[in-house]
């Protein structure tokens, strides 16, 4: 019969906690850069210019048909070759970026051709700037009907961030593995990694219901 | 020691897609029955049944998928089960496509109207019967697409078992790596072959959707 010891965890909590502190600020980086590039990428998607389309196009496809694992493995240690070294911390927070920032690109142009023609052609008639018709007519609206999947890969990139953790990039599954390499009490240790996971993605879908509460509730009109 | 980078080494990176593909067949057809099981429940009449579907659909897709791996994996041992690569990755696998094709069939279950059931029940029809010729016939329509899809995203994550040390296409790469020292080659052939599995996939499941679109809308 197994014996289960949660004695080691319980005495290096401390360090799961810290663990998991580290994956929320990787998270939250990605998600802010990761908001970055999608916008910046859908822009560039739904513009006149075809280079550029095309170029955003195969971001998009490489990044979303290839496994994350590949993609760091990739970055951290195939770019080197090319003359790019960064730190397991840069690499993690970078491949993260790359990766959420091609399933946002896909996500957001969804949003902005999701706004009909006649709502941007009424802020022209109010004599709003394009760049105030972006703004306010085009990425506004488009966020609040994006909202719900935006976020929810959002949560999933919280998720995926685990992964960072064969970089030995800091983290939350890292500080597990190190408890692990010390203790030997691995179940234990991946049930309460796995707990720990569960509260954070709870945490993050509190914060984000919270958010468009917030700035997400006035009048949808017709 | 390090060697030099043959067409041997590409032989192998490439037949080990096998085992990716093999993997892949086994979570998906082991989530299709957990799935449907799962889907059921969630649409069913029984409160608890609901209830205990939805946690399992809560739990497994609010973990990590690598969390879950390690957790089958190191569980083995706590059972009584010698420790095997494939049977973790197999079962950790099968465990999450259940999980989240039985939250894409649920929806597509409740996308039949529910007219249709009651005629089916008013035609004095058993639960089963109403199932079968009527209700997921319809809902499977609604559900390809989105199951095309959700099926790139467990080919990717089959990579995941190579971190349990399972020997499939990700751990292939590792492996000739280790001994050529070639990161940026074996790793771009390595995602080139994720690349021709999953592409064709994702451009079915976008054609497929565009197609129901065009039906719902006509």
């Amino acid at each position: 019969m197994y014996q289960f010891n949660f004695q080691p965890v319980l005495d290096n909590l401390d360090l799961l906690l810290y663990g998991a502190w580290l994956t929320v600020r990787l998270s939250l980086m990605a998600m802010v850069l990761g908001l970055v590039v999608s916008v910046l990428g859908a822009v560039a998607k739904t513009s006149g210019i075809r280079p550029l389309r095309w170029l955003i196009d195969i971001y998009v496809e490489v990044i979303r048909n290839t496994p994350f694992l590949v993609q760091i493995f990739f970055i951290f240690f195939g770019l080197p070759a090319a003359g790019i070294s960064m730190s397991p911390n840069v690499a993690a927070l970078v491949a993260l970026v790359i990766n959420v920032g091609a399933y946002g690109t896909e996500i957001i142009r969804a949003g902005i051709e999701s706004i009909p023609q006649g709502q941007i052609e009424a802020g022209r008639a109010l004599g709003l700037s394009p760049a105030q018709i972006f703004r306010y007519v085009i990425l506004k609206p488009a966020l609040r009907n994006i909202y719900p999947s935006l976020t929810s890969q959002f949560i999933y990139l919280m998720l995926t961030s685990s992964v960072v953790s064969v970089i030995s990039a800091n983290d939350l599954a890292s500080a597990g593995a190190d408890l692990n390499a010390q203790t030997f009490a691995s179940f234990e240790i991946y049930l309460v990694l796995t707990i720990l996971y569960f509260l954070l993605a709870f945490g993050f879908s509190t914060l984000f219901s919270a958010i468009r509460r917030a700035f997400f509730t006035y009048p949808a009109g017709r | 020691m390090i060697r030099e980078f043959s067409s041997a080494d590409i032989l192998f990176i490439v037949s080990a897609v096998r085992w990716t593909l093999i993997l892949s067949a086994i979570a998906f057809l082991g989530g299709a029955m957990g799935g449907l099981l799962i889907a059921l429940s969630r649409t069913s009449h029984s409160k608890a049944l609901r209830r205990m579907a939805a946690g399992f659909i809560q739990i497994f897709q609010g973990t990590p998928l690598l969390m879950q791996l390690f957790l089958v994996y190191f569980g083995l041992a706590v059972v009584g089960l010698p420790i095997n690569p494939l049977l973790a990755a197999a079962v950790a696998l099968t465990l999450h496509a259940s999980a989240y094709l039985g939250e894409i069939w649920r929806g597509a279950i409740e996308a039949v109207p529910s007219g249709q059931t009651e005629a089916a029940t008013a035609l004095s029809l058993s639960y089963p019967d109403r199932m079968r010729h009527v209700i997921l016939p319809q809902a499977m329509r609604v559900a390809t697409a989105p199951t095309v899809g959700f099926l790139v995203q467990l080919i990717k994550g089959t990579s995941l078992a190579s971190i349990i040390g399972f020997t499939e296409l990700t751990r292939a790469g590792q492996i000739i790596n280790n001994a050529t020292f070639k990161p940026f080659l074996v790793f771009g052939t390595v995602a080139i072959l994720y690349f021709i599995l999953c592409w064709p996939l994702s451009l079915l499941a976008r054609h497929m959707e565009a197609r129901m679109r065009r039906a719902i809308t006509r």
